[in-house]
């Protein structure tokens, strides 16, 4: 029984990190291809774990194995999220299909400042005169270093 | 039992050779960093089925190890990528 159910978490686990690769090949884009890896390896990583805790029953590996996979899910979605900001900044073409990019309006590439949509109607020509003048102050040199 | 266990690796390998194409054909640095991301979670996954199959307990740690050094590598891209290359601190 353990062994019918441990050779059906590991073909599943297998088949979603093999899902994870497919969507990373196939996907038109950075940010879509990052939310096939993520989320298909985190699952397969969790499932063969699981595997090889059940294979064991040792107390020992069932701490490593929750070891693992804590971590894979604590750093897999800061990992995305790290690699899709610095590729925002670095400006990858986004997919041709794209409905929405929300960003877009509300930030400035050059300054790197986001100001809020909520804020912009009411004083929208002093804020702006306010946002480049700092601009050109404090963030113009930081820029210029970096 | 190894019938399974050898079908598991089978499409764990399968599933490198994909993520081995986008890291050649990746047009971009971030692209490639999702695929090595991608392969070093893969490799966690067949670290994994070979404790199972050898009936050694000692390689999770090495699982762990390349969690570990997967998600460092990662941040450090990122800042590389943010930053281009020159930090200021």
């Amino acid at each position: 029984m353990i062994e019918l159910l441990q050779g059906l978490l590991l073909v599943t686990g297998s088949l979603f990190m093999l899902i994870a690769a497919l969507g990373i090949v196939r996907l038109p884009d950075l940010l879509t291809r990052m939310h096939a890896s993520t989320k298909g390896a985190s699952l397969g990583v969790m499932l063969l774990m699981a595997a090889v805790a059940l294979h064991f029953l040792e107390e020992v590996v069932f701490a490593r194995t929750i070891a693992i996979t804590f971590f894979v899910l604590l750093t897999a979605p800061v990992a995305a999220h790290v690699i899709g900001r610095a590729g925002y900044f670095v400006g990858i073409e986004l997919w041709k299909g794209t409905l929405k990019d929300e960003l877009r309006p509300n930030y400035n590439p050059l300054s790197h400042r986001l100001h809020s949509g909520l804020k912009k109607p009411a004083k929208e020509s002093e804020t702006d005169a306010l946002r480049d003048g700092r601009s050109e102050g404090g963030k113009g040199d930081s820029d210029t270093r970096a | 039992m190894q019938i399974l266990i050898h079908l598991s690796f089978a499409i764990l390998a399968i599933s490198l050779v994909l993520c081995f194409v986008r890291l050649v054909i990746g047009p971009s640095l971030p692209d490639r960093v999702v695929a090595l991301e991608l392969l070093s979670m893969i490799i966690v996954g067949i670290i994994g089925v070979h404790a199972l199959q050898s009936d050694e307990t000692s390689f999770l740690d090495v699982a762990i190890v390349v969690a570990l050094m997967s998600f460092l590598a990662t941040v450090g891209f990122a800042r590389f990528l943010e930053r281009g290359g020159r930090r200021d601190d």
